[in-house]
């Protein structure tokens, strides 16, 4: 065999070597990991993870992905004793795989230029906060250096508009406006914000060794 | 050194060089020229998306402008625009001159570099309005990164015919790595866009695939395109051989089986299986091994020559991305540590580091690569060595402020942010100096930038002087009153820029 031949299959061997070791052995251990139903404390049972609904849910992940949500927020809470995660509030528990076996891909992030989202839905439940949050980060959180995402909202000032079935109504805060203002959000807007009520990692989850 | 009249022999080899410089130009100057224009497109969105990050009103009400889509067009174009692009150029170069033979498929791989810039073009526009996918170094949509991926078989298909080919029977380091490098990326990319964007993996196996392929982009992509480079430049502008051909050469297998192993160390403390991040650790730390190698052999070739980087611009850009090489790669190993990624994961500090390797490493190397090969593409001088000075101090003091800023300042955003008692707002607000001294540390890179745009574009359009007194940092007759003086070393010019 000449030397030509002989380095493309060293250097083909190499890296199909790594992709088996680190994408498909790991992909083989997980890929009949599914979600789980659950005994609750009052007698229910629920399936975790649960899919996303294809009417706002899922659109508004779409959102979070076009807008790139992901270079400053992750959606992972790091173990007790790694880090502050739990300290912090991010989670009552670290991550585990099966919380992220319904996504496609998963938005685990790298960054957290904001705090981390991955239980967001039980840390800030208000809608409205959102809302606000989103139309202007600087609104409810001061100091905050998010961009705001005004494009996501129609907004209406001097006398309440009427907006559609389904769609929230906000007035901004006096302090923040000359006149009275309103902020209906765009489908976008409300379906972004329906998928961020979604993030929870709840439940007791085994850990994968 | 390459011309002297005086000798015969010479003067054939000389010649012979030019026969190749001459088959190489049309098809290097697209891929140079298109390079350094999303060099600069580049650092346009660099410079948006830092000042978004302490001026969060900037550009605010453009959707198309928003962070999370500049950000990612910045990444991509800098990676598959201007690194990439370089890289093929510098590469196609290096393999007809390391291979003796005149280029092939010149038509065809100039078709292929209008096509990439076609296909980056698109890729860019689909993430600055909104279908990017963010998933990190992959955000193209997967109908643009396949076709990227897929023309690269026309690379591979050319690098084996030129070594089939090759007059030159001994297979230079550099070759190695090329060769490796072109069968590398198109590998990694289809793979990772296919099982990303397939059901072939499944929840948290996505995101390691995302990891082993943007870890392997600068690790099997634009690492050996660098080292080749540096392999090749240094013993050149030098005029004496690497110092050991054995050493180069475990470099290169220690690099081809322990690189790839590292991705996961992005991931530690996320929910993978515990053994998985272990691995990628372990890849880490094994890395020291062609890191070392590579240094001793690069400081042993420089050793007592380290004058020269007064002169030769070459030189000075190469000598500056192999050194950084050697610190982004220790950085690199070390921040694989559990209790060093404990505290710098998640900030800025990844951000520094990040910069450290495809900029002050690659793309200086990158710079010096072009330095010496357009010259004898276009067979004319750079038109101004105070342009190229102003170049080289932009790019290192804004790379070295940019580095120093961010490292630090990510360190203490990490350490703050594992302190459960400081106010995560407490964080952000500490880090807006840091995040101002970045945007200054951009615009000094950006400075640098335009200075060379312009000489690249002065070049392609033969402003320059005709060959025969390079462009030094020092004239050579400054040099030899210089040297007189001090007994240093005359420089190594010949009658071509070095």
């Amino acid at each position: 065999m000449n030397r030509v031949s002989l380095i493309a299959l060293g250097v083909l061997a190499t890296v199909i070597a790594s992709l088996f070791g680190l994408v498909l052995i790991p992909n083989f251990q997980l890929e009949s990991m599914g979600p789980r139903s659950i005994q609750q404390p009052d007698g229910s049972t629920a399936v975790y993870p649960a899919e996303l609904d294809s009417y706002l849910e899922a659109p508004g992940r779409e959102v979070y992905r076009d807008l790139g949500c992901v270079y400053c927020h992750s959606q992972q809470v790091r173990p007790e004793g790694f880090g502050a995660d739990i300290e912090r509030g991010w989670g009552a528990r670290r991550s585990v795989p099966r919380d992220y076996v319904l996504q496609s891909p998963p938005f685990m992030g790298t960054m957290r230029t904001g705090p981390d989202l991955a239980n967001i839905a039980d840390r800030q439940p208000s809608q409205e906060w959102h809302y606000l949050h989103l139309y202007d980060p600087r609104i409810t959180s001061p100091g905050s250096v998010m961009p705001s995402f005004k494009f996501l909202f129609d907004t209406t000032v001097g006398e309440a508009p009427r907006a559609p079935l389904g769609f929230p109504m906000i007035p901004l805060p006096e302090t923040y406006v000359d006149e009275p203002t309103w902020i209906v959000p765009t489908e976008r807007g409300r379906a972004l914000i329906a998928y961020l009520g979604t993030l929870r990692q709840p439940f007791e989850m085994e850990e994968v060794q | 050194m390459e011309t002297d009249p005086r000798d015969p022999g010479r003067a054939a080899d000389v010649r012979e060089r030019a026969v190749i410089d001459r088959s190489a130009r049309e098809v290097v100057l697209l891929w140079y020229g298109s390079s350094v224009f999303w060099l600069l497109l580049g650092s346009m969105l660099a410079l948006v998306t830092s000042i978004k990050l302490h001026t969060p009103g900037f550009l605010a009400d453009w959707e198309w402008l928003t962070f999370g889509r500049v950000r990612p067009a910045h990444l991509n174009t800098v990676i598959y625009g201007w690194a990439s692009m370089s890289g093929v150029g510098t590469l196609l170069w290096l393999m007809a001159r390391l291979c003796k033979i005149r280029l092939p498929w010149r038509e065809g791989l100039i078709l292929a570099g209008i096509y990439w810039n076609a296909m980056v073009a698109i890729g860019t526009f689909q993430i600055l309005v909104g279908n990017g996918t963010s998933i990190e170094w992959l955000e193209f949509p997967w109908w643009v990164s396949i076709p990227l991926g897929v023309v690269f078989l026309v690379l591979i298909a050319l690098t084996v015919k030129m070594l089939r080919t090759r007059r030159e029977k001994h297979l230079y380091v550099s070759q190695w790595y090329l060769f490796g490098a072109t069968i590398w990326f198109p590998f990694l990319y289809v793979a990772a866009t296919v099982l990303i964007h397939s059901p072939a993996a499944t929840g948290v196996a996505k995101a390691t695939a995302n990891w082993w392929f943007a870890h392997n982009v600068l690790g099997l992509w634009l690492t050996p395109i660098g080292l080749a480079s540096a392999y090749y430049f240094i013993p050149k502008v030098l005029g004496r051989p690497i110092h050991s051909y054995y050493l180069s050469i475990i470099g290169f297998w220690s690099l081809a089986l322990f690189y790839n192993w590292a991705g996961t160390h992005h991931l530690i403390g996320g929910p993978l299986p515990a053994w998985l991040v272990t691995v990628g650790t372990v890849g880490s730390m094994m890395m020291f091994v062609p890191v070392i190698t590579v240094a001793v052999n690069h400081h042993l070739t420089m050793a007592g020559h380290f004058s020269k980087m007064r002169f030769s611009p070459t030189l000075r850009f190469i000598v500056f991305g192999a050194m950084s090489y050697t610190v982004v790669s220790v950085q690199g190993s070390l921040t694989a540590l559990r209790m060093v990624n404990e505290v710098g994961h998640f900030t800025h500090y990844t951000i520094a580091h990040a910069h450290l390797g495809v900029y002050s490493f690659y793309s200086m190397i990158a710079f010096g690569s072009m330095y010496y090969v357009m010259p004898r593409l276009v067979e004319r001088e750079w038109v101004s060595s105070r342009l190229i000075k102003i170049h080289f101090w932009a790019c290192a003091v804004g790379m070295i402020m940019y580095w120093v800023g961010l490292s630090f300042g990510g360190w203490i955003q990490g350490l703050m942010m594992n302190n459960p008692d400081v106010p995560f707002m407490d964080v952000v607000q500490r880090m807006i100096p840091y995040l101002w001294s970045r945007s200054i540390a951009g615009t000094l890179m950006t400075i640098g930038h335009v200075s060379f745009a312009i000489l690249v574009w002065k070049m392609i359009r033969r402003e320059g002087a005709w060959l025969v007194e390079p462009t030094l940092f020092v004239t050579r007759k400054d040099a030899r009153e210089a040297a007189n003086a001090s007994h240093l070393p005359a420089p190594a010019t010949g009658g071509h820029a070095s």
